[in-house]
C-alpha cells in the first residue's frame, strides 16, 4: 500500500515539478496587532498568490507563506516597509520537494527490502552484513562504520545512528560479543530496524533522543566466533563462546573477550588457562577484537552509556563484576535497571531479575561494562536475554521477535534516562 | 600495602576503586597529601576491619572508594558463602542452591511429560553446620515446563545440605512441594509413549535435540524431556555451592533393547555450567516406565576436548 503512495505522490510530484521553481517560504514573526491586520488583509487578497500555509492568527504564533518565485521581491519589499520582520525557512521549494521525492523512493526500496527481511530466524554473518548495507544506504539516519578488523581479518562495523552534530553525546549498544549467544545478535538486527522504523514514523521518544544524542549499535562483536558456530551443527562448533585466536596451547583457541577488558584484569574472576571457556588472554586488550571497540569508544570520548546483549538467564545487570562491594552510582543505577525490567516485563510479562554483575552471576574479571564504568561512562548495563534454561543458548527462532521487542521497551527506557540525565 | 594499583587507577577515573589483597603490610610512605592521608588510614581501619571477618579459604578483593565515599558498605568475601544468615534471592548463592533442589526434584517426579524449571527464589538463608558443612534453607516456585507458559507456579521449601569434604561429594536435598500429588498427573501420554515405543521393533535414535536453531520437533520432545530428567541425575550429584548446571542439549539418544518392560535409553547430553561457562558431556544409560520413573543405570563423562584430562570437581 504504501509502495503504491508513494508512487502516486510522485506522479503528483513530477506533475507539479514546474510550480515551484525558486519560490521560498518565509516564516513573519508578527509583533503586533496592527502587523497582524495587515497580514490578515494580505491574505484576503487571492490575486495575491501568496500561500499562507499558517494563518495570521496572534503575535503568539508565527506566520508562514509560501511566496512564488515572481513576487518574491515585492513581498519582501513590502514586508520590510512595514517592519514586519521574517526568515526564509525553505530557500527553494523545488529543491525541497526534489530531495523528498528521492528520500521517499529510497525508504519505498528499504522499506520492501527490509520487510522481506526475515527477523524471525538467525542468520549467518554474510547475511546480516547485507542486511546493514541495506539500512545504511538507503538511510541518511544510519551509516556503517569500520572500527577494525579481527583476528581472522573480518571486518568489525557498527552502525551509527546520528541526525548530524559533531561527536554528540553518544549511546552504545553491542551484541554477540559470544559467538553461541545468537538469541543477541538476532536481536540488535531487529533493533536496527526498529530504531530506523520509530525515527521515520516519528515515534517517541526515538527522534527525541536522536535529536540530542548519536546512536552506535554492534551487531556482531565477534565476527570470527559467530562464523564459526556455524560451521556445523556439532556442539564443539555452535558452543563456541570466545574469539578464535592461537593461543599458547595449540590445541585450544580462542580469548573470553568479555573478560579481556582493561578492568581489574587478571582477578579471580577469568582463566589464565588457553583451554578454558573464560579465558582472559595473555593481557588486557590482547584481543584485537577488545582493542578495536576500547580505541574507538575512547577516542571518541563522548559516550554516555554502554550496554551490552549476551544470552542466557533473563537478567539485567550493572557494574560491579569484578568486586562485590557497591559501584558509587548503585542506588541510581539499581533504579533505572529496575524500572526498565518493568518497561521489558509490560510486553510480554518475561520477568527479568536486576542486580549488580559480580552478586547475580559471579565474579567477573576484565568484563566490558567495568572497563565502560571506570573510563566514567555511568550508565552501564548488561543484559543476559532469553531464557532461564530450558532452551538456553538454542532459543528457538520463533522467540526471536517478542525477545527482541521487549528489550527494545527496555533499552527504549535506559535511552530515555540518559538523555534526560546529561552529565 | 595500601594501593597497589592506587595510582595506576588514579589516572583512569576519579570513581576508581582501590583494589588489593591482603599480602603486604608495608605502608607506603609515598603519600603525602591530606586527603591522601586520610585515605590510607580509612582503607587501613577497614582492613583491618575485615581481617576479623575473612575465611582463610579465600583471598577477598578489598576496595577503597575514592576520596569522597561515604560510610563504607561491609566489605564482602566470596559472596555470602562467609556470611550467615538471610540471604539476597535473586544473588546467585541462593539461586544455585534452588537450582540444586530442582535437579532433585526432577529426579523424583520428572517423566517424558513433566520438567520443572525455577520461577523464582522467594527467602533463602543460609548456616555452616558441624563437620564442616554448609545447609541452605529456600522458599522457592517452580513450573512445569511442559505446559508451556500458561503452567501455573509450584511452591516449594528446601533444605539443600552442601558437604565440605576434601573430595566432592553430593548435595544432601530435603524436599516438600505443595500440591504435588494434585498436579494433573500425566497418564495418559505417559501411557501412550510407553505403548508406542516398548515394542522390540522400537529403535528411536536421534541427533541434537534442538538444533542449532533451537527447533525440536514434536515427537523428540519426550525423549529430550526424559534425557532432561536423566542429566538431573548427574547434575544435582556433580553439584557444589560453586557450580549452576543447566542441559543445554540432548546431543543424541539411541534406543536399546527393553530390559525388564522398562524403555532403556542411552543418552549424550551437554550440560552448561554458569560460573565456569564450560560445556560438560555426559554419556548415561537410563530407564522409564510410567510405574518405575527414571533410573540412570550408568554415567560416563566424556572429554570434549584432547587437552582435558579429568571432569570438574
Amino acid at each position: 500500500m504504501r509502495l503504491y503512495l508513494a508512487v502516486f505522490a510522485l506522479l503528483a510530484a513530477v506533475h507539479c515539478e514546474e510550480l515551484f521553481n525558486g519560490d521560498q517560504v518565509l516564516r513573519i514573526n508578527a509583533e503586533s496587532e496592527d502587523q497582524i491586520q495587515i497580514l490578515k488583509k494580505l491574505e484576503r487578497d487571492v490575486d495575491s498568490g501568496l500561500d499562507f500555509w499558517t494563518h495570521a492568527v496572534s503575535t503568539e504564533q508565527p506566520v508562514d507563506i509560501r511566496v512564488p518565485h515572481s513576487s518574491l521581491y515585492a513581498v519582501k519589499d513590502f514586508l520590510k516597509k512595514n517592519n514586519i520582520p521574517f526568515t526564509v525557512i525553505i530557500n527553494n521549494v523545488q529543491e525541497r520537494l526534489v530531495r523528498e521525492r528521492e528520500e521517499m523512493v529510497r525508504n519505498a526500496e528499504m522499506e520492501s527490502k527490509t520487510k522481506s527481511f526475515n527477523f524471525a530466524a538467525y542468520h549467518d554473518l554474510e547475511t546480516i552484513y547485507n542486511f546493514m548495507d541495506t539500512l545504511a544506504n538507503h538511510s541518511k539516519l544510519i551509516s556503517k562504520v569500520k572500527i577494525g578488523s579481527t583476528y581472522e581479518n573480518r571486518s568489525m562495523y557498527v552502525l551509527k545512528f546520528s541526525t548530524g552534530g559533531e561527536k554528540r553525546p553518544a549511546i552504545w549498544i553491542d551484541a554477540g560479543i559470544h559467538a553461541r549467544e545468537w538469541i543477541s545478535h538476532a536481536t540488535a538486527v531487529w533493533l536496527a530496524d526498529q530504531i530506523a522504523k520509530d525515527f521515520k514514523e516519528n515515534r517517541a521518544p526515538v527522534p527525541s533522543i536522536l535529536s540530542k544524542m548519536d546512536i552506535y549499535l554492534m551487531i556482531v562483536a565477534n565476527p570470527d566466533g559467530y562464523v564459526f558456530t556455524h560451521r556445523s551443527s556439532n556442539p564443539l562448533y555452535r558452543f563456541w563462546r570466545k574469539s578464535r585466536s592461537a593461543t599458547s596451547n595449540p590445541k585450544c583457541h580462542g580469548v573470553d573477550l568479555n573478560r579481556n577488558w582493561d578492568a581489574e584484569f587478571g582477578g579471580p574472576g577469568a582463566s589464565d588457562d588457553p583451554c578454558a571457556e573464560d579465558y582472559r588472554g595473555p593481557s588486557a586488550q590482547s584481543e584485537i577484537e577488545v582493542k578495536n571497540i576500547a580505541k574507538f569508544i575512547m577516542s571518541h570520548g563522548n559516550f554516555k552509556s554502554f550496554m551490552t546483549l549476551h544470552s542466557y538467564m533473563q537478567l539485567l545487570m550493572y557494574p560491579y563484576g569484578y568486586i562485590g562491594i557497591d559501584a558509587p552510582d548503585q542506588t541510581e543505577l539499581h533504579d533505572v535497571a529496575t524500572m526498565s525490567s518493568k518497561a521489558l516485563n509490560s510486553w510480554h510479562g518475561t520477568v527479568y531479575k536486576v542486580g549488580s554483575i559480580f552478586h547475580t552471576i559471579d565474579q567477573a574479571n576484565g568484563a566490558s561494562v567495568d572497563w565502560a564504568y571506570l573510563r566514567g561512562i555511568k550508565y552501564s548495563f548488561a543484559f543476559e536475554l532469553r531464557d532461564t534454561g530450558k532452551y538456553g543458548f538454542l532459543l528457538p527462532a520463533d522467540q526471536i521477535v517478542s525477545t527482541a521487542r521487549e528489550t527494545w521497551f527496555a533499552l527504549r527506557y535506559i535511552m530515555k534516562y540518559v538523555c534526560d540525565h546529561p552529565y | 600495602m595500601l594501593c597497589a594499583h592506587w595510582s595506576r587507577l588514579r589516572r583512569v577515573s576519579s570513581r576508581s576503586c582501590c583494589a588489593t589483597a591482603l599480602r603486604s603490610t608495608h605502608s607506603s610512605t609515598r603519600l603525602s597529601s591530606s586527603p591522601e592521608r586520610i585515605m590510607k588510614t580509612f582503607c587501613s581501619v577497614w582492613l583491618l576491619l575485615s581481617v576479623v571477618e575473612l575465611s582463610p579459604a579465600q583471598e577477598p578483593p578489598l576496595a577503597c572508594r575514592g576520596a569522597a565515599g561515604p560510610a563504607p558498605p561491609q566489605p564482602e568475601t566470596a559472596e555470602d558463602m562467609a556470611s550467615t544468615g538471610d540471604l539476597e534471592p535473586t544473588h546467585y548463592p541462593a539461586r544455585r542452591a534452588a537450582q540444586v533442589a530442582l535437579h532433585y526434584l526432577n529426579t523424583r517426579h520428572g517423566s517424558p511429560f513433566r520438567v520443572f524449571g525455577l520461577q523464582q527464589v522467594h527467602k533463602a538463608s543460609a548456616e555452616d553446620v558441624e563437620a564442616g558443612g554448609r545447609k541452605y534453607k529456600l522458599d522457592f516456585s517452580v513450573t512445569d515446563w511442559a505446559s508451556g507458559s500458561a503452567g501455573p507456579a509450584l511452591r516449594c521449601s528446601a533444605d539443600v545440605l552442601f558437604p565440605r569434604t576434601e573430595r566432592h561429594s553430593a548435595p544432601d536435598v530435603k524436599l516438600r512441594c505443595e500440591a504435588l500429588q494434585q498436579i494433573n498427573r500425566t497418564v495418559q501420554e505417559e501411557e501412550a509413549f510407553y505403548q508406542k515405543h516398548i515394542p522390540p521393533d522400537s529403535a528411536v535414535s536421534a541427533r541434537d535435540i534442538p538444533d542449532s536453531y533451537g527447533n525440536m520437533s514434536e515427537e523428540m520432545q519426550p525423549f529430550w524431556r526424559l534425557a532432561r530428567v536423566a542429566a538431573s541425575f548427574i547434575m544435582l550429584r556433580e553439584s557444589s555451592e560453586n557450580t549452576e548446571f543447566n542441559m543445554v542439549q540432548m546431543a543424541s539418544v539411541t534406543q536399546q533393547e527393553s530390559s525388564e518392560e522398562q524403555l532403556m535409553l542411552e543418552f549424550v547430553v551437554l550440560l552448561h555450567d554458569l560460573p565456569s561457562q564450560e560445556i560438560v558431556q555426559w554419556k548415561l544409560l537410563a530407564s522409564w516406565s510410567p510405574d518405575r520413573g527414571v533410573r540412570v543405570l550408568q554415567t560416563e563423562w566424556q572429554p570434549r576436548c584432547p587437552h582435558a584430562t579429568k571432569p570438574p570437581n
